[in-house]
């Protein structure tokens, strides 16, 4: 096949039209137009991919699968939670980027040809592409913890996806009556927002120390250290005295069954009767990781460090919480740094140059009060096929700060969430 | 002056390539040439976003100052939340890469 110009191509396209209808597009001619690139997944980690590879080079055609009509965010959810803030919040939609030059389509993708080069989506669709870019986040793994399935989740919430769920489990909050147990459960490392479950615990424990002070809030952990450890526990025994109890695994907070019909938590020592009970399972990649081979045996996807290419599937990028890279935790921010990396290399890639060495950072805040924010920061390069923190650099909030600059960096944490979501969004 | 028509001539060659190249654009282009090393500094100094309050707006600014800054951070001789952290996992040359590039967007 020589080289096509443009209008010939075009030309011979209307003439095919007017013979067979709508038809699809040869992929073989696609290249020599406009190199497609298709990225499934709008959250934090796609969505700024195609922004990203849109701003970058505005002659890649993007094509953005994503089988919602509107995106709900985690950071902050756990305010929703905690009363202290509306879910309109956290809700964006897709015509912005649409309006951008993005093509959204509104799908969802089941599965990938990777020697052809073509997604296919659950209504038959068939999306050719130049490099894809998979973005699918975090999905349960609903047989990993028995008694704990997707009904269950509808009676133990795990709002670890922010929406219906987020609302389910505020819901609960309020009904609960003063005194009530609230049971809030961590899986062992990788999970979505290693530090979450400890901000959620504290915007609780600011609901429950205000509403319903006689209660009381465990959390069942199965580790026996948390990011930002030090800094959450100096703020509940200052904030709620009394009100947080954490059992690590080697206290046995590791939970083994539980049963959503009574609200019942299992250890290998205890069975806690719960009245509010906050299930956050263990998780995997989401599943169109699984169905493109791109997911190796822990459930994620290894990744080249420059390129976020799979190690497993040529052509197909990885990005967001889904991806293994190394050191980098799973959270919003890193996801778009990433999603911002790999659009560069992916420009660079179809121009047939060689991506940059990248170094990345990551700067994730906690909310212990509403008013009082801390943070961890890493800086991140490749070193031996993953990204290593760099030493030296990074770290946690000094432990001891005064009130002003924990509410500085809940003031910051406000105005970061603004600033990406208008990036991604607006 | 002679930087005055430096930089009219680049605007002429700019505004040409985006000519040629603008058949999709439906938005500048700003992330073309950024150093790979700036692009996560833009999770916060989004130079597309107008960022505000705490989180200073980088785009547009003095490339000086900004190298300054991120010196000053990593000595530990100006308060900070977390850019005292941040500014410790960058060499010299890539702050003036970041800075370079910074300065030079709007």
């Amino acid at each position: 096949m020589k080289s096509l110009d443009r209008r010939h191509f075009l030309q011979a396209m209307a003439a095919a039209s007017t013979v067979a209808g709508c038809m699809p597009a040869p992929t073989v001619f696609a290249p020599r137009t406009a190199p497609k690139v298709v990225v499934v997944g709008g959250g934090f980690a796609g969505a700024s991919l195609a922004r990203a590879l849109r701003r970058t080079d505005p002659a890649i055609a993007v094509t953005l699968v994503e089988a919602g009509s509107s995106y709900t965010a985690c950071p902050f959810s756990n305010l929703v939670i905690a009363g202290l803030r509306d879910i309109s919040q956290q809700r964006f939609t897709y015509q912005s980027i649409a309006a951008s030059g993005i093509d959204v389509v509104c799908g969802m993708a089941t599965g990938v040809d990777a020697e052809a080069r073509l997604l296919s989506l659950a209504d038959g669709t068939r999306l050719p592409y130049d490099r894809l870019v998979l973005a699918p986040g975090i999905t349960m793994r609903w047989e990993s913890l028995p008694g704990y399935d997707e009904k269950a989740s509808e009676l133990m919430p795990h709002a670890w996806h922010a929406g219906s769920q987020t609302l389910l489990l505020r819901k609960q909050l309020e009904a609960m009556e003063d005194g009530g147990l609230v049971v809030l459960t961590v899986p062992a490392n990788p999970y979505r927002c290693p530090p979450g479950p400890y901000e959620r615990a504290s915007l609780i424990a600011s609901y429950l120390k205000q509403k319903k002070p006689k209660s009381k809030l465990l959390i069942l952990d199965a580790k026996d250290d948390f990011s930002k450890r030090r800094l959450f526990q100096k703020a509940w025994s200052a904030l709620y005295p009394g009100l947080i109890e954490w059992v690590p695994l080697s206290q046995g907070g590791k939970v083994i069954a539980v049963d959503s019909q009574t609200n019942i938590v299992v250890t290998d020592f205890a069975r806690y009767q719960a009245q509010v009970a906050n299930v956050i399972p263990p998780q995997k990649a989401g599943s169109i990781a699984d169905l493109s081979g791109v997911a190796d045996r822990s459930g994620w996807c290894p990744v080249h460090p420059e390129t976020f290419e799979s190690k497993l599937q040529k052509g197909i990028h990885v990005i967001g919480d889904a991806a293994l890279t190394g050191a980098i935790p799973k959270s919003a921010f890193a996801a778009n740094a990433e999603a911002k990396i790999c659009a560069l290399a992916i420009s660079r890639l179809l121009r047939g140059e060689t991506p940059a060495s990248p170094k990345l950072i990551n700067s994730c805040y906690s909310l212990a009060a509403p008013d009082f924010g801390f943070s961890i920061t890493g800086i991140y390069q490749p070193n031996d096929g993953q990204f290593a923190e760099i030493a030296g650099s990074g770290g946690v909030s000094p432990l001891d700060a005064p009130p002003s600059i924990r509410r500085a960096e809940a003031e910051i944490a406000r105005v970061w969430f603004q600033t990406i979501t208008a990036e991604i969004f607006a | 002056m002679a930087s005055n028509l430096f930089d009219r001539l680049l605007w002429c060659l700019v505004v040409m390539a985006g000519l040629v190249a603008s058949a999709r654009a439906a938005e500048p282009s700003t992330a073309w040439e950024v150093p790979v090393v700036a692009l996560s500094c833009s999770g916060c100094h989004a130079p597309v976003v107008a960022t505000g309050g705490l989180i200073p707006q980088l785009a547009g600014g003095n490339r000086d100052d900004l190298i300054a800054a991120m010196q000053a951070f990593r000595l530990g001789q100006r308060p900070a939340t977390v850019m005292d952290r941040i500014a410790k996992g960058f060499t010299d040359q890539e702050v003036r890469m970041i800075a370079d590039w910074y300065a030079g967007q709007r």
